[in-house]
């Protein structure tokens, strides 16, 4: 399996607004897989939150995906999703978007390592 | 109870070496433990610091790409679906290679080219200075990103594996080693009840034999003294040596 995904190279998908989704396809890491099942969802104010949540855990599931790069205002809405979501791979990141600027206080992972750090620090 | 305070085991000489020889490997297990746990902090810490400069950056990053995409929205008009409608495969792939420290395996990913540009074409008629400077932006934050990812990833599997050593090295320093410990004392001191009983059972024995004798020699006198009553003369012979002849003289 390691030797096989270290051949075949895995994806990066992104879940975010429009503009976010245009700029990483233009990146060029779009995919559109056999079944047409792309590996990037566009979040548009139509998008229901049980959407995004679906669409979260499917990408978490599939194994050719490596990173699941994410709006930090979309992760907002499913934040339970992604503080449940604990295995290394894929790598959950969460990016700043165009009207929302990054805030690190909100980070899942940069919220762990100050709760992880603070009493450490202390000594 | 005597389950969690000592180990169940016979207390004897052999068991006290083997509880020994178990003493001296947990030591020696929890010394190599924390040695292993400092330097996973170690490495721990320094992602840590990289992911915080790598996060600062990407919004830095993120923002410039953000603006690129303005311009040439501005320049072009607006491209979004053509771009959503046209994605066929996957232009950067990343790949998984593995880093080892202490034993642990952390996986670190790797951007790389594969195949050609879809949107190649795209931007043709006008506004392809901006689509190309925007791609580059994207792809350059795809790469931090990427590197941001394998960073993270490290940082989740690191302090999974510190948690597990640091309860391991717990687990051995207040549970396994005074467990061990008790062990020992609890034979030590049966061993020393063992010896003391010994000891008390030596001297009971001494004690016993002591008053055998005396009884024995009380018998004698008064066998002595009835024969000397009686006129009788029974030689009582103590010492065969002492037959109650003269000592010859020359």
């Amino acid at each position: 399996m390691a030797i096989h995904s270290a051949i075949k190279g895995k994806l990066i998908s992104v879940i975010g607004d429009e503009d976010t989704c245009v700029g990483f396809l233009l990146g060029g890491v779009g995919e559109i897989n056999k079944n047409r099942q792309p590996n990037f969802l566009v979040v548009d104010k139509h998008t229901s939150v049980g959407e995004i949540e679906e669409c979260f855990k499917r990408f978490v599931k599939r194994d050719d995906i490596d990173i699941i790069l994410i709006n930090q205002n979309i992760a907002e809405m499913v934040r339970h999703c992604i503080e449940s979501h604990t295995q290394p791979i894929p790598a959950v990141l969460e990016i700043p978007s165009k009207d929302h600027p990054y805030d690190a206080s909100k980070d899942s992972i940069l919220r762990r390592a100050k709760g992880m750090f603070n009493p450490e620090d202390m000594k | 109870m005597s389950g969690k305070e000592r180990l169940a085991i016979f207390p004897s000489r052999g068991a006290q070496m083997l509880m020994k020889a178990r003493l001296k490997g947990a030591q020696k297990g929890h010394s190599l433990l924390k040695k292993k746990a400092d330097a996973l902090q170690m490495r721990f810490r320094t992602i840590l610091g990289k992911i915080i400069e790598t996060k600062t950056l990407m919004g830095e990053v993120m923002k410039e790409a953000a603006f690129s995409l303005a311009e040439a929205k501005f320049a072009t008009g607006d491209f979004n679906q053509v771009v959503l409608q046209n994605v066929t495969k996957a232009q950067i792939k990343v790949r998984t290679k593995k880093d080892n420290v202490a034993g642990v395996t952390l996986p670190v990913f790797e951007s790389y080219q594969d195949g050609t540009d879809t949107y190649e074409l795209a931007g043709l008629a006008r506004g392809g200075q901006q689509l190309a400077k925007l791609k580059k932006n994207y792809q350059s934050a795809i790469k931090l990103l990427v590197e941001l990812a394998s960073l993270q990833t490290s940082f989740v599997t690191l302090d999974d594996v510190i948690k597990l050593t640091n309860r391991r090295v717990n687990a051995i320093e207040h549970v396994i080693i005074p467990r061990i410990e008790r062990t020992l004392a609890y034979i030590i001191s049966e061993l020393d009840e063992l010896e003391r009983e010994e000891f008390y059972r030596l001297k009971k024995i001494q004690d016993k034999k002591r008053i055998a004798r005396k009884k024995a020699e009380a018998k004698d006198a008064e066998l002595k003294k009835a024969a000397l009553e009686t006129g009788m003369d029974i030689p009582v012979v103590n010492n065969m040596l002492d037959e109650g002849d003269e000592d010859l003289l020359f």
